[in-house]
């Protein structure tokens, strides 16, 4: 990469999230006041450069509003995205643009995000052509036919249109099209939930590929635990707009600290019929309440079993309880 | 053991404005009594197909030939009114998405109590009672308020319940099951997965579950069958085909599937695309993506023949025992 890249020590992370709020107003009737869905609330988190981020959660948590927050699609109501240590919420439209070349995004359904219009050549280089003008179109199409090769598209097809091509194919053009303006960090959004399982695989092991050959840093957002495990260095856990859990996968699958991780966990189907009979499945009571009315202090307290009155008065602060491991309960260290 | 349906050569097939497609191929299997039968493939795999044929509930363009008994009742060709006797009392199906089976503008104990009037001759009363019962049954609190309400006043998982409420009313001695857990939360899904297999038990009712989760297939099914480009490539008990695949495909599926348990380094997927239906490569289907393939395997179409002892089958030629490491690509 040409462009010289700012110094990342310890004390500056590559992205940081402080106190984060987003709220939804959300129409009634004409005369009623809206109501107010609260989507995300005290999140604080850093992301290290050359890490993948996993964030999961069940519909509902706020996953992808977060993700959509830091790269600014969102605004958020109040709190700060920090990218190398300046406030993206400051800035304006014009410099936000700027920054969209170190942060890009992949979306989950990949037919749904591509320009039906426009060829894949074309789609690759709409990103570089608005960010970069700089750029010339000989070293457009020359870098557009490098992406291709990256993501194992064939270059003759930077002609056609996305309709030809399976879910897959789409979700490479995708991929493409994030990583032409060679981003830093690269929010992925559930990029393969809409897919086959072979398919799955082949995408994942892509991304963890360009993840070493261009050095970047992802965020990866999904509700499948099985896949977050495979992929991230660290995992975060959202419970209804609030941070749960925040610990490496390997702290977080052996020794879950919060009671919803320990549920989630274990309602994961786990691939293999002799643990899979073995396994003591804690099932979880009821429901996600809705977040237009969540409950009061822990939101996870009424499906909680080990939930006391003070669960209901009080919201658990999120605790440091080892070096960079993060839990929201007000009874971890009772229930291990 | 007695089989609940016996599924013989059955072909589906969709006419298209100037040619046809061909989804389910020489499908042949049973069902035992009481058993529940995972029915695993992807997208196009005809996993559905199969099922809503067996049904009756092809889409107007599709056409089922072969047969399928329930006993001596033969599905296949049966008219719709015909049909009516047995659906929805002896063989059930519920899908993915609840909302779109459920009638938006009835009240769910009108749903559900309807079903025994029709099939059981009950009054209204009755009818009432006892749909109540099965809510309750199946996990939903409150019910009496819960049946008074509409489908769109209740949660995702509360409509999936209903439905399996609705199929099981009758004691069904078949339940197909269409991707039922896919759309829901895992926490959900877990609760779901608990409950079919407590009420399979219960009501001795065989499942057919139609997944492409094979998390879900190892938590509870005894048999699965993979299906690939509209053919039975592997049938088997879910432990002979999960420890010890003897189809390249199902190996495939196994290798490609991340396991929560252990983070491998790298996922082994298969290579490609799966098959457009409409032009399926001369030989075994599965050939350009294979790592075991040789020249036979262009030339002909392995057959779905026995292996080894007992009712395990596979649909190829290669005799070796699958690792992942042999593979070649």
């Amino acid at each position: 990469m040409s462009f010289v890249e700012p110094a990342v020590t310890a004390e500056i992370p590559l992205l940081k999230i402080e106190n984060l709020k987003k709220t939804f107003s959300i129409p009634t009737s004409l005369f009623r006041r809206p109501l107010t869905l609260t989507a995300l609330e005290d999140i604080n988190f850093t992301v290290q450069k050359g890490e993948t981020l996993g964030i999961v959660g069940e519909s509902g948590c706020g996953k992808s509003t977060l993700g959509r927050c830091i790269l600014q699609l969102i605004a958020p109501d109040e709190g700060k995205v920090l990218w190398l240590g300046q406030d993206l919420t400051e800035l304006r439209s014009e410099e936000m643009r700027r920054k969209r070349q170190d942060l890009q995004i992949i979306f989950q359904d990949p037919l749904a995000s591509l320009n039906p219009r426009m060829t894949v050549g074309e789609i690759i280089a709409d990103p570089l052509k608005t960010l970069r003008p700089d750029v010339s179109r000989t070293e457009r199409r020359a870098r557009v036919i490098r992406m291709m090769e990256a993501v194992g598209l064939l270059p003759e097809m930077i002609n056609r249109y996305p309709h030809e091509f399976s879910g897959g194919q789409a979700q490479r053009i995708g991929i493409a099209r994030a990583l032409i303006t060679e981003p830093k960090l690269i929010v992925c959004d559930e990029p393969v939930s809409a897919l086959d399982v072979s398919i799955q695989a082949q995408i994942l092991n892509l991304l963890s590929e360009l993840k070493d050959e261009f050095g970047l840093t992802l965020v990866f957002i999904s509700h499948d635990l099985s896949v977050v495990r495979h992929v991230s260095d660290r995992i975060l856990v959202l419970y209804l707009g609030r941070i749960a859990e925040l610990a490496t996968g390997e702290q977080l699958y052996t020794d879950p600290k919060h009671p919803y991780t320990q549920a989630l966990l274990t309602a994961v189907p786990i691939p293999d019929p002799k643990k899979a009979r073995e396994r003591n499945i804690v099932a979880l009571m009821g429901e996600i309440p809705s977040p237009i009315n969540p409950p009061s202090g822990c939101r996870f307290r009424t499906r909680c079993r080990y939930a006391i009155t003070k669960c209901a008065e009080v919201i658990p602060p999120l605790e440091e309880i080892s070096t960079g491991r993060l839990v929201a309960c007000h009874r971890w260290k009772e229930i291990d | 053991m007695t089989n609940v349906l016996d599924v013989r050569d059955l072909n589906v097939s969709f006419a298209l404005h100037d040619s046809e497609v061909h989804a389910v191929r020489n499908l042949d299997f049973s069902l035992h009594a009481g058993e529940t039968l995972a029915v695993v493939g992807e997208s196009g795999s005809g996993k559905s197909q199969s099922f809503l044929a067996i049904m009756g509930l092809l889409a107007r363009n599709g056409r089922a030939t072969g047969s399928a008994k329930m006993g001596e009742v033969e599905l296949v060709g049966m008219a719709p009114e015909k049909l009516d006797k047995y659906r929805g009392k002896d063989i059930a199906m519920i899908f993915q998405d609840p909302m779109t089976s459920l009638n938006p503008s009835l009240r769910v104990r009108t749903q559900l109590s309807e079903v025994l009037v029709k099939h059981q001759g009950y009054d209204e009363k009755k009818a009432l009672k006892e749909s109540i019962e099965m809510l309750e049954r199946v996990g939903i609190p409150a019910p009496e308020r819960r049946a008074a309400a509409y489908p769109h006043e209740l949660s995702g998982g509360m409509r999936q319940r209903v439905m399996i409420a609705m199929a099981l009313l009758c004691r069904p001695k078949i339940l197909i099951a269409d991707e039922p857990t896919t759309a829901l939360d895992v926490t959900v899904q877990a609760q779901m997965l608990d409950l079919f297999k407590e009420l399979t038990t219960d009501f001795g009712t065989a499942l057919v579950m139609i997944t492409h989760n094979l998390g879900v297939v190892a938590g509870l099914a005894d048999r699965m069958m993979v299906m690939y480009g509209g053919r039975a490539v592997e049938t088997g008990a879910v432990d002979e085909l999960f420890y010890d695949p003897r189809h390249p495909y199902t190996l495939g599926l196994l290798s490609s599937t991340p396991n929560p348990e252990s983070r491998a380094q790298r996922l082994n997927p298969i290579s490609g695309l799966p098959p457009s239906l409409e032009h399926l490569p001369p030989g075994c289907s599965f050939n350009p993506r294979c790592a075991f393939r040789f020249e036979r395997c262009f030339e002909e179409r392995p057959p779905l023949a026995p292996y080894g002892a007992g009712e395990r089958r596979k649909a190829c030629f290669y005799e070796g025992e699958l690792l992942p490491e042999e593979r070649s690509a």
